[in-house]
């Protein structure tokens, strides 16, 4: 999932000093100014209001390997929209839709 | 009797025949009717990996279906597919409150973002050829501040 890692994106260290590297999600914003990448809950940012149990395709990114939920401080879902996520989740278990455990 | 909507999705056996799954509906079709409700949408999605083994089952047959009616008759077709054999699994929902949530959610942000558009004197509604960082913006956070990067 996009949420997993730092994601770069261009050239954010062209006005940015050298010791910068490190700090991979540091980037810069166009008025000038650092910021650290800020974790968007992806249902606010697209307005998915109605988590739906049968949209296997958007619940399974929150759904790693093993099966288990993606935790909010990974994945940067707000606490209101992780909530229903978590319902959708376990609905979709029931219909083995998604795995409750892998392995 | 106030009315509400549900959904039920069952998974038959892969190799169930066409003739059950026929069957099965028309069981379901049966106590809809009989007790007053209605049937709004079947959805026969067909085969599908199942995310699990059920019995030995690596796939199952889903239909889904959307049934307007009373609690009442869901518990009724809930205590009999659960003594109907060949279903390997089964779930009933409510959606009409969470449609209406989901719904009221939706024109509030819309009056929301209108509102804000004319407090900065802007038409209430997004112009055409407007640039991805509007407020009320369709495109994700996210795919915002990756377009900004990459453009600097």
């Amino acid at each position: 999932m996009a949420f997993g890692g730092p994601k770069r994106g261009g050239p954010g260290g062209a006005r940015g000093k050298a010791g910068d590297k490190d700090k991979d999600k540091a980037g810069q914003r166009r008025g000038g100014g650092f910021f650290r990448r800020r974790k968007v809950c992806k249902f606010c940012a697209d307005k998915i209001d109605d988590i739906n149990y049968k949209d296997v395709k958007l619940l399974s990114g929150f759904v790693p390997e093993r099966g288990k939920v993606l935790p909010r401080r990974i994945s940067g879902t707000c606490a209101k929209h992780q909530r229903g996520l978590r319902v959708a989740i376990v609905r979709a278990r029931q219909l083995a839709l998604l795995p409750y455990a892998a392995d | 009797m106030s009315k509400r909507t549900y959904e039920l999705i069952y998974v038959l056996k892969p190799d169930a025949p066409e003739t059950e799954v026929a069957d099965m509906h028309k069981q379901v079709a049966d106590i809809v009717e009989r007790l007053g409700g209605a049937i709004d949408k079947t959805d026969t999605w067909g085969r599908r990996k199942l995310a699990y083994e059920i019995g030995h089952h690596k796939e199952g047959f889903y239909v889904l279906e959307v049934i307007t009616g009373s609690g009442e008759l869901m518990k009724e077709i809930d205590r009999r597919l659960k003594v109907t054999e060949g279903l390997l699994r089964h779930l009933i929902v409510r959606v009409d409150e969470s449609t209406i949530k989901a719904e009221r959610m939706r024109t509030k942000r819309i009056d929301e973002s209108r509102r804000r558009r004319v407090a900065r004197g802007l038409p209430p509604d997004r112009q055409p050829g407007e640039g991805p960082q509007g407020e009320d913006s369709d495109d994700s956070g996210d795919l915002m501040f990756d377009g900004a990067e990459t453009e600097v």
